[in-house]
């Protein structure tokens, strides 16, 4: 094993490089003076200043952010009813198609997904707008939150629940105060999860949105293909900094709830 | 009086993802096809509803023997869609290839580190699939034209002459799929090599093995679930990708969900996109049941 670590080494070092380098550059060039992002002037914050005052830009930024809090909270509800079903329940009718129509979504290019959505839309005669693009949202998120709950219910210890209802718990309080704690952490990074899948997506909400409804990446892409600017840098490092701040308290929120459960089942098991 | 609780509980439980996901995720397909037999028309929405429900079954039959398959005909007489549909499974698959190849020394090298580094190892991988997709391929677009960063770093270093034309060519595609895909494959992979039994490479070395030679006898094997999941993983969507082929890729680069995208934006032209689209997802079909026999595999493997 030995012989093989520098070449471990080297591989993470030059994968992680790949992975991080552009993200790095973009928002270094985002910092740059000139209107040219590809040849350092100086240092300047002025591209930030000149996006509060683009209105457009800033609609659009609050479509966003409703659309993701509303759909990545429904869909933590029912991608962690979808993980209970699958985990709890191997046998019942139609489980076969269930987990199929829970895994697919994962996979199942966006363009097909938008377009089907679109046209149920239409053909109901919904109205397409903030609405139409928060249910396409909770549609697509709601299996990865799915994935997520269901890896961690897979290694729950199915007897505390067990001990908890011959003493007489209800199945719901059962699952308020046994379950649902232990299992807290992966239904909040598949909260986190939806939330910045939803903030990120662009062709479901292109083919579901309606006119007034305007999302950032919409808005971001309509300029990208107008070409390349600082601004658009500044707005991507802004995104950037917010998902990034969410995971760092996500991953510190959950190392936190695990070394306390840890600690409460030492305790647990520490003779009087 | 519990039981009863318990069994509308568990009721519930199946029930309101199911019926959702059958709304909002199976119908919608059907939708696709329905329309995908009707024809066009200049109106809003710009289709000949083919049926309704509520007009009974003799009606429905009436209505089903007036299908029309125009929509498909059509996709094969241009050659520019069968040429999409090629070469979106070519570029897909090429893709696929080379993020297997970039991202087994990763997970590999992972799975070998320390066991302290490894969550915060695991964590940088995830990452930058939190950031925003079209973010980063929106950063690679300064990279590599052709007075971008690449270029100037190769041309100060002296190993080029000429700025290399590397956007807008399929070559700025493949490295958009392999970049932005990358943690899917990074991720099975390292899930299967975590798990694998360290002892066994050692025991095929005693045995007299090269390291190489274990590696292709022993570990590869062990971690082919890993090998298929990451691969369904990052074909499967990339064969439909719109923002890579749009952003990075030339005009002359074919791929069938830029196709799909500008027949239903600029031609407005639904029936043909959901005939694409139905295509498209037929094509898909057997990946898609590899894919879930894959994950059912895991499921079944840690319960």
């Amino acid at each position: 094993m030995v012989k093989w670590s520098r070449f471990n080494i080297a591989s993470i070092v030059l994968g992680f490089g790949f992975l991080y380098l552009p993200i790095v550059l973009l928002v270094i060039f985002s910092f740059n003076e000139s209107k040219l992002v590809t040849v350092w002037t100086g240092f300047s914050t002025k591209w930030y200043g000149q996006l509060w005052q683009n209105q457009g830009l800033m609609d659009a930024a609050w479509v966003t952010i409703r659309v993701a809090l509303l759909s990545a909270t429904c869909a933590t509800v029912l991608g962690t009813l979808a993980a209970l079903a699958l985990v709890r329940y191997t046998q019942f009718r139609g489980r076969l198609l269930f987990s199929g129509m829970v895994y697919a979504p994962l996979v199942m290019p966006e363009v097909i997904t938008g377009l089907s959505l679109l046209l149920l839309f239409v053909a109901i005669g919904f109205d397409r707008g903030f609405w139409t693009i928060t249910l396409a949202h909770i549609t697509f998120t709601m299996c990865f939150v799915a994935v997520v709950v269901q890896s961690r219910l897979l290694s729950f210890d199915q007897s505390i629940e067990e001990a908890a209802q011959d003493l007489g718990a209800t199945p719901v309080r059962t699952f308020m105060e046994v379950t649902l704690p232990v299992i807290s952490p992966a239904v909040f990074s598949g909260w986190v999860l939806a939330f910045t899948l939803s903030l990120d997506d662009l062709v479901i909400a292109s083919f579901t949105s309606g006119p007034g409804a305007t999302t950032l990446p919409m808005k971001i892409y309509s300029q990208v293909r107008l070409g390349v600017t600082p601004e658009i840098n500044a707005i991507c490092t802004i995104l950037i900094g917010i998902v990034a701040f969410g995971v760092v308290i996500a991953s510190f929120v959950t190392r936190r709830r695990e070394a306390q459960r840890v600690r409460d089942e030492q305790a647990a098991f520490a003779p009087a | 009086m519990s039981n009863i609780a318990s069994a509308i509980v568990r009721r519930l439980v199946i029930i309101i993802p199911y019926s959702w996901l059958l709304i909002f995720f199976l119908i919608p397909f059907f939708i696709v096809f329905r329309i995908s037999v009707s024809e066009t028309a200049v109106a809003m929405p710009p289709y000949v509803p083919v049926f309704a429900l509520s007009e009974g079954f003799a009606a429905f039959w009436e209505k089903v023997s007036q299908f029309s398959l125009d929509n498909y005909v059509w996709l094969t007489q241009d050659a520019l869609y069968l040429n999409a549909y090629l070469s979106s499974v070519v570029i897909a698959g090429i893709s696929t290839f080379f993020t297997l190849l970039i991202a087994y020394p990763i997970a590999y090298g992972m799975a070998q580190a320390p066991r302290s580094i490894r969550s915060t190892l695991l964590m940088l991988v995830i990452l930058p699939f939190w950031t925003s997709f079209l973010i980063r391929v929106y950063a690679w677009i300064s990279i590599l034209k052709p007075e971008g960063l690449l270029n100037q770093l190769l041309l100060s270093v002296g190993i080029i002459d000429h700025p290399l034309i590397i956007l807008n060519t399929n070559t700025a595609i493949y490295i958009g799929i392999v970049y932005s895909y990358l943690p899917f494959m990074v991720l099975p992979l390292y899930s299967a090599l975590e798990k694998m039994d360290g002892t066994l490479t050692e025991a095929a070395q005693d045995l007299g093995c090269t390291p190489i030679r274990a590696f292709w006898r022993v570990t590869f094997p062990l971690s082919i679930p890993g090998v298929v999941a990451g691969c369904m993983l990052v074909f499967i969507p990339a064969v439909g990708e719109f923002v890579i082929p749009d952003l990075l890729g030339g005009s002359e680069t074919l791929m069938i969900g830029k196709t799909l995208w500008n027949e239903f934006n600029a031609n407005r032209d639904w029936p043909v996109s959901s005939a694409v689209a139905a295509i498209l997802l037929l094509i898909l079909v057997v990946p898609i049941v590899l894919f879930q026999n894959a994950q059912a595999k895991a499921e079944s493997r840690d319960r």
